[in-house]
């Protein structure tokens, strides 16, 4: 990954330097010679890239400014609705759905001069760690094209990691961007709950579900927050809380900066992960941070807590697939009833992991069962967003790993509940409704390939620019 | 509160199918049965933290229904709003019958 980053790439082109045409032509042909090998993208836009490019050229030699993602290309996670080609959030059921609007998100990228290159694959309706749920097939990590990117955002890590976007978009219902950012070595921010617009994004769970970035960089990511931020009347859960000016938070200062770490986060973590992590944490201790141990206990019901709550959602979200105004319709038989026909829709529609969750969602939610699971897991959720509350009152951001183990193999976890479990430090983070950010920490080594390992730094919500500006410290030092 | 009860027979597998408008074959009904067995033996574990002083909290924002003005907007052309209709017939959406057939 030799591309400068989109920061760096709108400035040249707002200032004439590159032309945007030749930047998208040049994305373009990295993604026709990497894609067929990581089946990162489903679509492509090639002429609406360039026709969209020549226009952001035009505003620039008519001395207008295009905006501050001039020219960038950018690639969109398939669950996000684009009126440019199809959004099939990676299922057979909208395998041909075309969406008659574009997502707040999509509209605010083009009015700040982006140009969308392409759809990305994913785990079917988000859900999924791997992006082998993809209807469309798996996705290859770049760093071994035998592992997974992580998912369910795979397709939009990968072609951001593999040098075919500038910035990609993903979802975060449980760990969704952070965990393949992790895999893929990016950063992947998840806003607060509520912080970006989700109208135009395919509901999963509506009390998890968040939009946010992929980048090179973390001021890549900052920038990409700030132009998609802020309240929407499309999306009435959007949150009518002022954005902070990322550029106006002041950098963190090390010397005043308290860095919590829950002891159960350390736990379970393979070799790399430790060191990374205690790299991480000397580096912020020799800057002068002050390391803050905080107590997390729930993380351990983090899992369970969100297999309840999210299956819920979902299978009341999934409803709306019945096979009559838009999506998969099974053939018509002669004298089957309506009922009949949303149940064969929806069979050959959705895929087996998504059908699983509609499963899990129901039962969970189902009378004689509704107290014992649904109604236990919301009082579970109370007291995880209370531990944070408590946790953030000593420190001012929480540092822990993304992922307890780098990019595992295609294939190589079968058992849903094995590959839930990869989530374990993601989940409480939209369970709570709070920021996070993963960042490149190190490498994995062991396997003769040097697999990317994420550390993820979270902070309370609405409390984007001091996460950012403590993930740039981090990232700074860890560069150096 | 009762302990949730992780026992899942195949009938309440199928039951559960039914509820969610999935049509499933009895390999996929066992296939699901022992997975979701797996899955809701480990949840139960949730049954041990004491919740018997705490409040429910169904979403992350203390937020209220916000309402528009009741005025209108611009909206969707019926041809936007159908044109991923699997059956149309002019400006409807065609679906098997209704009434007099088969209610299943």
């Amino acid at each position: 990954m030799n591309r400068p980053d989109a920061t760096a790439i709108a400035a040249a082109i707002r200032s004439g330097a590159l032309r945007a045409v030749d930047h998208a032509r040049a994305t373009l042909d990295a993604i026709d010679a990497a894609n067929p090998g990581l089946n990162a993208y489903h679509e492509v836009f090639h002429d609406a890239a360039l026709g969209r490019a020549a226009m952001v050229d035009a505003q620039v030699a008519a001395g207008r400014d295009p905006g501050p993602l001039a020219g960038v290309c950018v690639a969109v996670k398939d669950n996000i609705a684009t009126t440019i080609g199809r959004t099939t959030c990676s299922s057979r059921m909208l395998g041909g759905y075309r969406s008659p609007f574009d997502a707040t998100v999509v509209t605010r990228l083009l009015a700040a001069g982006a140009v969308i290159v392409g759809k990305t694959n994913m785990d079917e309706f988000a859900m999924g760690s791997s992006s082998e749920t993809c209807a469309w097939g798996v996705v290859r990590n770049p760093h071994d094209p035998t592992r997974t990117p992580g998912g369910s955002s795979g397709g939009s890590a990968a072609a951001m990691a593999a040098g075919l976007c500038d910035l990609s978009l993903g979802s975060d219902t449980g760990g969704s961007i952070r965990q393949p950012a992790a895999f893929c070595g990016i950063v992947g921010l998840k806003p607060t709950y509520g912080r970006i617009s989700r109208w135009g994004l395919v509901a999963f769970g509506s009390s998890l579900d968040q939009i946010g970035p992929f980048a090179a960089t973390v001021r890549d990511a900052a920038l990409a927050y700030q132009v998609m931020a802020g309240v929407d009347a499309h999306d009435s859960t959007s949150a009518a809380v002022a954005v902070d000016d990322w550029q106006a938070t002041p950098p963190a200062d090390p010397r005043t900066l308290r860095v919590g770490v829950p002891s159960q986060y350390l736990r379970n973590n393979d070799p790399a992960v430790t060191e990374a992590l205690d790299r991480a944490l000397g580096l912020l201790r020799t800057a002068g941070a002050t390391i803050v141990d905080v107590d997390l206990p729930m993380t351990d019901h983090g899992i369970s807590t969100y297999y309840v709550i999210a299956p819920a959602e979902a299978s009341s979200n999934l409803a709306r697939f019945d096979g009559i105004r838009y999506g998969h319709r099974a053939a018509q038989r002669a004298g089957e009833g309506l009922d009949e026909l949303y149940a064969r829709s929806r069979s050959e529609g959705f895929g087996a992991e998504v059908q699983r969750r509609i499963m899990l969602g129901t039962y969970v939610l189902s009378s004689g069962y509704y107290d014992a699971y649904y109604d236990r897991a919301l009082r579970i959720r109370r007291l995880i967003k209370q531990e944070f509350d408590t946790a953030f009152a000593r420190c001012d951001v929480i540092l822990g790993p993304t992922a307890p183990t780098a990019a595992f193999t295609i294939g190589g976890v079968t058992d849903p509940l094995q590959m839930y479990m990869n989530d374990v430090y993601t989940v409480n983070t939209n369970i709570a409704g709070i920021a996070g950010l993963s960042l490149p920490g190190g490498f994995d080594r062991s396997s003769g390939h040097a697999l990317p390992v994420g550390l993820q730094l979270q902070a309370p919500a609405f409390a984007e620019g001091r996460l950012l500006r403590a993930s740039e410290l981090l990232e700074r030092l860890l560069s150096a | 509160m009762a302990e949730p009860s992780t026992s899942l027979s195949s009938k309440d597998v199928a039951h559960v199918a039914r509820l969610a408008r999935l049509h499933l074959d009895d390999a996929t009904i066992e296939s699901y049965r022992t997975q979701l067995a797996s899955v809701l033996s480990h949840i139960a574990r949730l049954g041990q933290v004491d919740t018997s002083s705490v409040e429910p909290m169904a979403h992350p924002l203390d937020a209220v229904n916000r309402l528009d003005d009741d005025e209108p907007g611009p909206t969707l052309t019926v041809d936007q709003v159908l044109m991923n209709a699997p059956a149309r017939e002019g400006d409807f959406i065609a679906v098997p019958k209704v009434l007099g057939g088969d209610s299943a």
